[in-house]
């Protein structure tokens, strides 16, 4: 058995546009999933999610490049003859054939013996809590029960990974919720390689091990979400996962993982924590997550006070998210409501004149591309 | 005003269209079981059942009563026979255009390949000609090709080749694959490539991804094209005419040559019998449509 579930090696797909221009829908990718992993690609419609995932599953041919799975390479094996299964965005549950039919269709195909098969499907069916349901037809089930259908369909030939692509996205967004944490145990309990792909950063933080941000037929970062969300790569990861403060900048040294940024907008020079390589000179952007900055703070040892002005503040609930004037430049904080008073001399005003500090641990110093 | 108050003029417009509609079908059926044998004008109903009788041209008893035509009919063997070729032409030519359309349609459908958009523009050529044209053209490739084969091959006498049932089947094919093909396209057009995918991913090739997913999906879209080209095939006239050899006429063939002779209401009774098949037929067709749904 290979470390990898699947790699990809370098892989290119090229298609012709409708318009005659020919399109990288994947663009040099490569990718090593090990086995076992619960693995997200996560990116904007149209940057080729899909289509790495149809290059996995063989209903697409790579243009350049290489897809292995479990060691193997692919090439141009047709699907019904690689170890993946897949569950469509769109389910495909066949519409002619029971649940049961359904969820038993894959073992046939194995020439699975009739009484193998009907055990198999009946655990395949409790395992996604549809016992009862197999003389059903898909039409007569609702949308998470159908999604539960597919699921089971692929999961019951234990394949050597499962593809998965954005299942979760027509149900709404308590039953999404559901299923997101139910998918994950599921997965823990099964011990399948997942490859999970959604536009959802949400989905993707809180389901994988380890998330590929992918843009423009390209991966920009791979790794935990913990790495994604803390350390990206550079400033369109930062943007793209959660939300963030920019403030551009030009480096002036660089040492021990950290670089000294000159602020042109404030006359003033920042310390953060370097994610990729950066040379002295190059122009770079400053990210600051909003939850990561503090209000008229005591000034920590290396912490840089800055005075602001309160634009808007929106109580939210569990947070208030207050928006500052700061030298010009415009920075958002989120604070957290950890006494519960109705006292609005607690909340922030506007116009008020507050002071904040940041701190180097929280600074992010990221190229721009 | 209501807006769903039925206007005197709305119901007069559709009382209109449905007597001209379906007066003509129900004189033709009345006429069936009239007396007269000759007489355009209708003389009375047959009533009296008992050994045929005939008094001044009308029929006054007979063992089948007021059905004495249909009896009549049913001896006339030229009748039967040409019935037989009837359902003989089109039964064949319907399974077999109903094969050819529907790989053709998936062709269309599912596989890009050179002249593609010429083979779809091309199907719409059989249905958009006049027909007569395309009974003489195809009258005219097949003498063509029988003279040529004939002559090639010294052939004489009752071995030579020359027109028949067999052309008309022909004939019939060709100009049934578009029905066909354009009724199941229709189908394959709502059905999502996802389903034929999770097949294959599922572990089913080809072919076993045709027979269990993508054919039972399309099915009711094929047998209703297998419909609609079995009611075009049976009603047949000009086609027929053109390619049709000498003593094996179909239904349409022989009506016409009976016009030329004498009109009984034998031929009324003919009608009724057809259009109670023909009606027949396009109710199933309905039944499936409605079962796509
Ligand atoms: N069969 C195809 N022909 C032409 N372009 C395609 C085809 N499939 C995908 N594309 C293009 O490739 C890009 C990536 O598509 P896709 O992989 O579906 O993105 P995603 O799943 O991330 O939304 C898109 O711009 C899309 O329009
Ligand atoms: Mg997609």
């Amino acid at each position: 058995m290979s470390e990898f579930a699947i790699e990809l090696r370098d892989v290119v797909k090229k298609f012709i546009t409708p318009e005659g221009n020919e399109l990288a829908a994947v663009n040099h990718v490569t990718m090593q999933i090990k086995n076992g992993e619960f693995f997200s690609m996560l990116g904007s419609s149209g940057c080729g999610k899909t289509t790495s995932l149809r290059m996995i599953a063989g209903f697409e041919w790579p243009t350049e490049g290489e897809v292995y799975i479990d060691g193997e390479l692919q090439g141009r094996k047709p699907p019904f003859l690689r170890p993946v299964n897949t569950v469509f965005q769109s389910y495909a549950l066949f519409q002619h054939l029971t649940v049961f039919q359904n969820v038993a269709f894959g073992l046939e195909m194995e020439h699975t013996s009739k009484n193998d098969s009907r055990r198999r499907v009946g655990e395949a069916l409790e395992m996604v809590r549809l016992t009862g349901m197999d003389k059903r037809y898909p039409k007569q089930l609702s949308g998470g029960q159908q999604q539960r259908v597919a699921l089971a369909r692929a999961l019951v030939k234990r394949p050597k990974v499962l593809l998965l692509d954005e299942p979760l996205g027509a149900l709404d967004l308590k039953l999404r919720k559901e299923m997101q944490l139910e998918l994950k145990s599921l997965q823990k309990e099964v011990g399948i390689t997942f490859i999970y792909v959604t536009h959802d950063q949400g989905e993707a933080l809180t389901m994988s091990d380890r998330i590929a941000v992918m843009s423009f037929g390209k991966v920009l970062q791979m790794g935990p979400a913990v790495e994604i969300y803390e350390r990206p790569a550079n400033r369109f990861v930062a943007d793209f996962i959660g939300e963030s403060n920019f403030l551009d900048g030009s480096v002036k040294s660089v040492k021990d993982g950290q670089a000294v940024v000159y602020i042109s907008a404030w006359g003033q020079e920042l310390t953060g924590i370097v994610t990729s390589k950066v040379n002295v000179g190059d122009e770079v952007a400053i990210s600051i997550r909003p939850e990561k900055i503090r209000l008229s703070d005591q000034s920590t040892p290396n912490a840089i006070s800055l005075d602001g002005t309160v634009v808007n503040s929106t109580y939210i609930g569990s947070d208030t998210h207050i928006y500052l004037d700061v030298r010009g430049q415009r920075l958002k904080v989120w604070e957290q409501n950890r006494v519960s008073t109705l006292d609005p001399r607690a909340y922030y005003q506007n116009g008020q004149k507050i002071q904040l500090s940041l701190v180097p641990e929280n600074t992010l110093v990221l190229p721009k591309e | 005003m209501n807006p769903h108050r039925r206007s005197p003029w709305i119901i007069a417009a559709t009382l209109l269209t449905l007597f001209f509609l379906y007066a003509p079908i129900v004189v033709l059926i009345v006429f069936s079981f009239n007396a007269s044998r000759i007489s355009p004008l209708f003389t009375g109903v047959i009533t009296k059942f008992g050994p045929f009788q005939l008094v001044s041209g009308n029929v006054v008893q007979s063992p089948c009563g007021p059905f004495h035509w249909f009896c009549d009919l049913s001896q006339n063997t030229e009748v039967l026979s040409a019935a037989r070729n009837t359902l003989f032409v089109a039964v064949t030519a319907t399974i077999v255009s109903t094969i050819i359309g529907t790989m053709a349609a998936l062709a269309l459908q599912r596989y890009n390949f050179r002249l593609r958009t010429f083979s779809q523009i091309s199907l719409y050529i059989p249905i958009v000609i006049p027909e007569i044209v395309m009974g003489i053209t195809i009258l005219v490739m097949f003498s063509q090709l029988f003279t040529f084969i004939n002559d090639s091959l010294h052939l004489t006498g009752d071995s030579q080749l020359g027109l028949g049932l067999w052309t008309v089947i022909l004939a019939h094919i060709s100009f049934m694959i578009p029905f066909v093909t354009l009724v199941v396209q229709a189908r394959l057009q709502g059905l999502d490539k996802s389903y034929e995918e999770a097949a294959m991913d599922l572990g089913a090739n080809e072919w076993t991804t045709f027979r269990r997913v993508t054919f039972p999906m399309i099915l009711p879209g094929v047998l209703s094209g297998a419909l609609l080209a079995f009611t075009l095939s049976i009603d047949d006239f000009i086609i027929t005419f053109f390619t049709n050899g000498p003593g094996s006429p179909t239904l349409p063939i022989y009506v016409y040559g009976l016009l030329r002779r004498v009109i009984t209401p034998q031929l009324n009774a003919l009608s009724t019998v057809w259009i109670l098949l023909v009606l027949i037929a396009v109710f199933l067709t309905q039944r499936v449509e409605s079962r796509q749904r």
